[in-house]
């Protein structure tokens, strides 16, 4: 199909696989590890008030959004995590960018050497997924974008600010008299095109990006992964990408890891979990999503649906709707093990 | 094909605004044969819910139908009173929503929504009608139907959610159903779930579905037909396998690239530079014609349209001919 689309659509360059940024021209530090996460979790107390809960004799409830999670992520590569509502992905996500601080464990970011020589921590600037929240409406675009060069005094006067505005502008795609204009004249792509530059306004060295083209057309969408692509290969960016789309996250990632009820399933370098899928929730994620390459009609929809953070299955928090479940399963909570360069929790993989 | 259950003939939809008439929908035709999913695609704008909701007699103003006619069963329903539409409306077309809780009365339990749905619509009593409500939420899949059925919407997932108001939708044994992006804010593993009861009920119960979507992989695994908007036209329109394959128009083509394969991974996904005109910006001729490739002077001056053939695209070059050329 693609073969056949290309040689009508008069498309530039597809189909020579990228491999990460290592590709990209040479960035100082390229593939360091930037942060380091150590047995993060994050736990809210979503008991009822205390005298109801005294009264009625609740036992405290404690909502275990992320638990026990450790990876890292190298320097100018996209780590992604997937999965489905209410894993944990947007929990985790805020504790990256410090929105939100971890009960237990730690998140370390390294300091890194930048292009214009200066050492220290990276700049972490997040992107959200609905473009027409995160933007104020009663600013002007250009205003939005020159926030954070002003408050960060990035620029020295107002002149060179607006030059950066434009330059910035131009970059995500738009052009420089669009700084005039307000929010509400450009459509979801476009906002989304002026967040991004926007973080880059900080001169972003790490991007946390929650969803960030969920809320867009699919043909917008492509133009916003693509842009994403050149920039990070153009500036040496790194992402922590977030969705719960597997073929987006296929296209985007370097490393990636599954989520299911707070805690990492499986977790390691895209290419081997997207062609190798060890973990049966893995296996039956990238079997349940329809796939219009390969359409299958008669799909059989996984059964059942995710339990409540609050009172996760006992064992191995998948076994509910597992078909490989065993007794084990449901005593025994299966440790993430490494295996070759991937981690996974199944006592049966 | 048999002689359809909805035919959609040259509707046109206006919105009357404060500078003058825009126009919505722009000559959209098309039918839909008993039993069968015709699945609806386009960017958002595109038109794909206006087109829905007039079928349904839900257009409210400033919209309104400005030409054309949508028959059912043969009987020209654009034109009825409010109240024969209303009683079409959930007897003869069900409708199911993105937000499951726009359906639903949050006051009333799911089982009193259903029995009272059904009193409505068919001649039967309370006690048949809750012996009946407790058959469809087996029949969508509702597990312990026996003890849901006395819970209200709040003590339902979001998955659930919708499988009631499914349920809701068939309440009368309608003939048509108008789902508009009914999986669009639920879980991979739940709109799995869903899609294979809606295929499920075209099967067996022979309804008819007109399934609005802009996830192009639900359309590949659920439609048997699917037509694409753009601007507020079906651009292309045709069997499942062949509109998505073997696209014809330039559009189509191009946003069919333009989707991330899960199976490799590319350098770049496939764009289609700019954006969706408004309605208020329309360009003469084909609406395409500034974001396409293969545009030609007669793209700028002439509407193409859409022949009647089973697989068919408004495209003045359409891409079939370069393929066989
Ligand atoms: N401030 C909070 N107080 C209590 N519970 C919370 C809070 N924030 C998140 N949670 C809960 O933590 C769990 C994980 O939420 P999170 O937003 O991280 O999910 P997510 O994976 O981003 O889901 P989605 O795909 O729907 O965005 C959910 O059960 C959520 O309800
Ligand atoms: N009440 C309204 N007033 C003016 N324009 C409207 C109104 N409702 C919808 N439209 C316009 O009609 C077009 C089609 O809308 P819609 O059918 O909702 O698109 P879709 O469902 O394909 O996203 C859009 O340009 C939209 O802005
Ligand atoms: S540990 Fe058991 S229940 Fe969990 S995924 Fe593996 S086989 Fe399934
Ligand atoms: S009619 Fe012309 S501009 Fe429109 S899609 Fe066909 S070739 Fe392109
Ligand atoms: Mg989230
Ligand atoms: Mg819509």
């Amino acid at each position: 199909m693609r073969e056949q689309m290309e040689a009508v659509m008069p498309s530039p360059h597809r189909d020579e696989p990228r491999s990460g940024a290592k590709d990209g021209p040479a960035q100082a530090g390229t593939g360091d590890i930037i942060l380091d996460v150590a047995a993060a979790s994050c736990r809210f107390d979503v008991s009822a008030s205390g005298l109801s809960r005294l009264i009625a004799r609740q036992p405290r409830r404690i909502l275990r959004a992320v638990e026990d999670v450790s990876f890292t992520v190298r320097r100018g590569t996209t780590f992604s995590i997937v999965g489905e509502s209410g894993c944990g992905k947007s929990t985790l996500a805020r504790m990256v960018v410090g929105l939100q601080r971890p009960t237990e464990g730690m998140l370390n970011f390294r300091d890194i050497r930048r292009a214009d020589g200066s050492f220290g921590p990276p700049r972490v600037q997040m992107i959200f997924q609905d473009p027409y929240a995160s933007l104020n409406p009663r600013w002007r675009v250009g205003d939005i974008i020159a926030e954070p060069i002003r408050e960060l005094k990035l620029r020295p006067d107002e002149n060179s600010t607006k030059a950066r505005v434009g330059d910035l502008l131009e970059v995500v795609g738009l052009s420089r008299s669009d700084a005039s204009r307000y929010p509400h004249a450009f459509s979801g792509g476009q906002r989304q095109r002026i967040s991004i530059a926007r973080a880059l306004a900080t001169e972003a060295d790490f991007l946390v990006c929650d969803e960030p083209t969920s809320a867009l057309d699919v043909s917008v969408q492509a133009q916003i992964l693509n842009l994403m692509v050149k920039l990070q290969q153009e500036f040496g960016l790194t992402y922590l990408f977030i969705s719960h789309n597997l073929s987006v996250v296929r296209h985007m990632s370097d490393d990636l890891a599954i989520m299911y009820l707070g805690r990492f399933v499986e977790a390691g370098p895209a290419e081997q979990v997207f062609t190798r899928p060890r973990h049966p929730y893995t296996r039956l994620l990238l079997d349940t999503i329809p796939d219009v390459e390969r359409p299958n009609r008669e799909r059989r929809p996984m059964s059942g649906e995710v339990p409540s953070p609050i009172a996760p299955p006992p064992g191995c928090s998948f076994n509910p709707r597992c078909s490989l479940a065993a007794d084990i399963c449901r005593a025994e909570r299966p440790e993430l093990r490494q295996m070759g360069e991937v981690r996974i929790a199944c006592h049966f993989a | 094909m048999s002689a359809p259950l909805l035919s959609v003939r040259d509707l046109r939809i206006v919105f009357d605004g404060r500078h003058g008439p825009l126009t919505a929908l722009d000559g959209v035709s098309f039918d839909i044969a008993p039993g069968e999913i015709l699945g609806v695609v386009g960017e958002s704008g595109a038109g794909k819910s206006l087109t829905g909701t007039a079928v349904i007699g839900l257009l409210d103003p400033p919209g309104r139908i400005a030409g054309g006619e949508i028959h059912l069963s043969g009987q020209r329903i654009d034109n009825l009173p409010p109240e024969p539409m209303r009683r079409l409306r959930g007897r003869r077309i069900g409708a199911i929503f993105q937000d499951p809780l726009t359906s639903l009365h949050p006051l009333l339990t799911v089982g009193d929504q259903l029995a009272e749905t059904i009193t409505t619509h068919l001649p039967v009593g309370r006690t048949e009608a809750r012996r009946r409500a407790l058959d469809l939420l087996k029949e969508v899949g509702i597990p312990a139907a026996e003890t849901r059925i006395d819970h209200y919407p709040h003590q339902f997932s979001g998955g659930m959610r919708q499988r009631v108001v499914i349920a809701l939708a068939l309440c009368a044994e309608p003939s048509l159903i108008i789902a508009d992006e009914p999986t669009t804010a639920l879980d991979v593993s739940i709109q799995a779930q869903i899609t294979t009861l809606l295929k499920r009920l075209c099967r067996e119960h022979g309804t008819s579905i007109m399934l609005v979507t802009h996830d192009m992989g639900v359309i590949a695994e659920t439609a048997d037909r699917v037509a694409v908007m753009y601007a507020g036209r079906i651009i292309e329109i045709g069997p499942v396998e062949e509109v998505t394959r073997r696209p014809h128009h330039p559009y189509t083509a191009g946003l069919m690239a333009s989707i991330p394969s899960v199976h490799a991974r590319h350098a770049t996904l496939n764009q289609i530079d700019g954006a969706m005109p408004r309605l208020n910006a329309i360009p003469p001729g084909c609406a395409f014609n500034p974001r396409c490739g293969r545009a030609d002077d007669i793209c700028r001056e002439r509407k193409p349209g859409l022949p009647p053939s089973a697989h068919a695209a408004a495209c003045h070059f359409p891409l079939k001919e370069l393929v066989h050329a």
